[in-house]
């Protein structure tokens, strides 16, 4: 019955009741104990899931990332700002962008830009390939992001057929049937893909850079990729054109130039020449 | 028994009496080999044309040997490594086996579409010289008409063979063509459904365009081309005015022999140069642009250059819908006034063109002699007005080639189109103009004071002026200078002109014939070499 009872009017009851039992003195030592214990139990909480101060100004970095937030603080710090947080009008956020990113980007000469304008041009790079895996572990290691996977041969097993499917689908309307690029609004433009190695191809598939799309993981499967960059690299550049000379691949507007400077001047010269024999 | 002598010199003889004796061909055919054709360079332009004709035939019956008109998929299992296992359309399938598999199939495919490339250039640079010249006046204005829709007719020829192959870029015209044919206002969709029979692209059209291609189109060219040269036969061709050359003669080779062999040497050379580009340039490599699908287009994507012109009107047209509150609203879209509103009133315009501009001259004659164009100005700049209208939309067609390969802006591309197509025209009309004025002002003045020398004449007073050899005797004119009239024929204006209208010196590559000595003019003693001069100095020895 009693337990019964006490177990009826709860447990803060029977809290509230001890005390009386108690004297005044421990009654306060007490209250004191609880209220520095929440105190350190709200610190620690605060300073465990609160960013640390001192963690902005120096993140762990490895050897390689260390070696390419050097070169960064040289090259890239400019358009980019101090820690790659992007400079208004200038330079976007290299956040999340990931190494494949840095990796297309500095390896295919775009980076350092040259001027700015409507979009970077491919040109020379600047960085060896070492210094490029060094800036592009530093960005990796500020943001993550998108990695392009080991390996300078990225075609392996790639089935051009369905490479080919999926470049007349996904990658034609702005790179053109042949790879040869096309124009986009305003000075924008899809460059050419003759020069572009594998790995920068896959690197522009997963990092979608300047204005191409982000092609991921999930919209192209790796082994989709793998096809793709088999048909660019053994087709559209590997395959000697068995119609002769391509005339550049760019259609019939070459075509139609070639009718005139070789068709209708050979057969004017042709007639002057008959007509000359009179 | 005498043995009976075989005398092989009589023999064509004793076999065209035969003939003549059974057939009693030899008076007509006299008249026609005796017929005689002037001669004159650019009036072989149109036999460019007539012989890629000759060409588009050969080349089009090989390729029909080996060619599948049906749309019923199948999956490719050729020779051609990127494409196989790939789903396409038979054509598309029967394409690539003429490009790997058939022997000879891929530069029989290159010359014939080479060909239809040179058919239509062809008839727009004879276009050209005809409408120049002034050849399409009266009589021969039906022969102007006829030639106009030539054109028309082998714009219709070459994209239905274009459509053909059913490869992604044909593909691609030929939704665009069903979006033209939609755009007409009222009868659109009942003209696009029963041409593709239902929706785009439906089943049917590839064997529809076939037999437009290889029957309906090449049987009305023949019609036209026919009726064009029978045209030419009974009306005579035109001429230059020149010596011995007036309105109602013709000066030039008979037929047979020396006329039929330059056209079958002439014919050889043609087939010659469309032979070398179908087998050194690819064109339309169908195997890159994959099978039609719906969804696949590709950057760059532009018809043959004979079509490009509506590609690029389409371009540079904005986007102006204008929407009647009729019923539900009809809506009129902008594509159809570059694309079916513009061919309509150059159809009309050029059709017509002749018969306003005998109107406009109020010019009732016949005319068999040609005009330069510099004597008929406001002729020459409507005609440069024309070309730089065409070449501003044929450029714009290509506006994004243009654009990506010399780093422009393709809005700045198509701005400049846009501007361009009403600021170039009539520029050109007033540069034309003031250059045949010019022409015609050097011609008369040369007429009237002679060639210029080059020999500077220094006058007692202290002048310099420049030696002119009249073209004539001065005829008891005071101031030395004869009275010519300009007959419309090229005014010498070189001393190595004066007394031959020909090259002084005759051949091709090289001199056929050993070069006169110059002609000495009694008034003019030979002149002899310099003498020496001495060097002028101060009068002292440097040495």
């Amino acid at each position: 019955m009693t337990s019964d009872n006490d177990r009826r009017r709860g447990l803060l009851a029977r809290l509230r009741e001890r005390p009386a039992a108690r004297s005044r003195g421990r009654r306060r030592l007490g209250a004191a104990v609880r209220l520095i214990a929440a105190l350190m139990l709200a610190g620690g909480a605060y300073t465990v899931f609160a960013p640390g101060a001192q963690a902005q100004d120096n993140p762990q970095l490895t050897g390689a990332a260390a070696e390419g937030k050097a070169l960064f603080d040289v090259s890239c710090v400019t358009c980019h700002g101090r820690n790659a947080q992007g400079v208004e009008g200038r330079g976007p956020s290299l956040i999340g962008v990931g190494a494949a990113s840095v990796e297309f980007q500095v390896s295919s000469g775009r980076m350092p830009l040259a001027r700015q304008e409507a979009q970077a041009h491919r040109k020379p790079p600047v960085f060896t390939d070492e210094q490029t895996r060094q800036l592009a572990q530093y960005i990796q290691e500020l943001g993550g992001g998108p990695v392009v996977p080991e390996g300078d041969d990225l075609r392996e097993d790639g089935n051009i057929a369905s490479g080919g499917e999926l470049f007349r689908i996904n990658c034609s309307q702005c790179h053109a049937f042949g790879g040869g690029g096309g124009a986009l609004s305003s000075g924008k433009f899809a460059p050419s893909l003759h020069p572009a190695t594998d790995r920068q191809i896959y690197a522009a598939m997963l990092s979608g850079p300047q204005n191409m799309p982000v092609f991921g993981d999930n919209q192209l499967r790796p082994e989709q990729k793998a096809d793709i960059i088999a048909y660019i690299q053994e087709t559209l550049k590997h395959d000697q054109d068995p119609g002769g000379f391509n005339l550049g691949r760019y259609g019939p507007s070459t075509e139609g130039l070639a009718i005139f400077l070789v068709g209708i001047v050979a057969l004017v010269f042709a007639s002057l020449w008959i007509a000359g024999k009179s | 028994m005498k043995r009976r002598k075989f005398d092989l010199a009589a023999t064509p003889g004793k076999a065209a009496v035969g003939v003549d004796d059974r057939f009693q061909v030899a008076t007509p055919l006299r008249k026609l080999l005796n017929k005689v054709f002037p001669d004159h360079w650019s009036f072989l332009l149109g036999e460019i044309a007539l012989f890629s004709f000759v060409v588009l035939l050969l080349t089009g019956v090989f390729l029909t040997f080996f060619y599948e008109p049906a749309m019923t998929e199948v999956v490719y299992d050729g020779s051609f490594a990127p494409l196989q296992g790939t789903p396409m359309s038979a054509a598309y399938a029967s394409s690539l086996d003429i490009s790997f598999d058939v022997r000879g199939g891929l530069v029989m495919r290159q010359m014939h579409h080479w060909a239809a490339l040179l058919f239509m250039a062809a008839i727009v640079v004879h276009m050209l010289r005809v409408f120049f010249t002034g050849a399409f006046r009266k009589p021969r204005e039906t022969n102007w008409i006829i030639g106009s829709l030539l054109f028309w007719v082998g714009f219709l020829a070459g994209f239905t063979g274009y459509s053909l192959p059913d490869d992604g870029l044909s593909g691609t015209g030929l939704r665009i063509a069903s979006a033209i044919m939609l755009s007409i206002p009222v009868i659109g969709s009942w003209v696009t459904s029963s041409i593709f029979g239902g929706e785009f692209p439906g089943t049917i059209i590839i064997s529809r365009f076939f037999i437009a291609h290889v029957l309906l189109i090449p049987g009305l060219l023949v019609a036209l081309i026919s009726v064009h040269l029978g045209l030419v036969f009974k009306q005579k061709h035109t001429q230059w005015p020149g010596p011995g050359r007036t309105n109602n003669n013709v000066v030039g080779e008979r037929m047979f022999p020396r006329y039929a062999l330059k056209q079958g040497g002439f014919f050889m050379v043609v087939f010659g140069v469309i032979a070398l580009m179908g087998g050194l340039f690819q064109i339309n490599p169908i195997w890159l642009f994959g099978p039609y699908e719906a969804w696949v287009v590709s950057a760059a994507s532009q018809p043959d250059w004979y079509v490009m012109f509506l590609d690029g009107s389409t371009r540079l047209m904005p986007a102006w819908e204008i929407n009647i509150p009729l019923g539900d609203g009809y809506v009129i879209p902008p594509l159809f006034w570059p694309t079916v509103v513009l061919p309509g009133i150059l159809v009309g315009l050029s059709t017509m063109y002749p018969f306003l501009e005998a109107r406009h001259l109020k010019d009732r004659k016949s005319h068999n002699l040609l005009e330069r164009p510099r004597d008929a100005p406001a002729r020459t700049a409507v005609g440069a007005m024309a070309v730089s209208f065409y070449i501003v939309l044929t450029l714009s067609g290509a506006n994004d080639v243009i654009a990506d390969k010399f780093q422009i802006s393709l809005n700045a591309m198509t701005w400049a189109g846009r501007i361009g197509l009403l600021v170039v025209p009539p520029l050109a009309y007033y540069v034309t103009y003031r250059l045949c004025l010019g022409l015609q002002q050097h011609d008369r003045e040369v007429l009237a004071h002679g060639v210029e020398t080059g020999i500077i004449r220094r006058l007692p007073d202290g002048r310099f002026v420049e030696v002119h050899q009249p073209l004539s005797a001065s005829n008891g004119h005071a101031d030395g200078h004869g009275q010519l009239d300009y007959v419309g024929w090229v005014v010498p204006k070189k001393m190595n002109r004066l007394g031959a209208l020909g090259p002084a010196i005759r051949g091709f590559f090289y001199p056929i014939e050993k070069p006169v000595e110059a002609p000495v003019s009694p008034g003019h003693p030979p002149v002899e070499a310099r003498p020496e001069r001495e060097e002028i100095g101060s009068g002292e020895s440097r040495r």
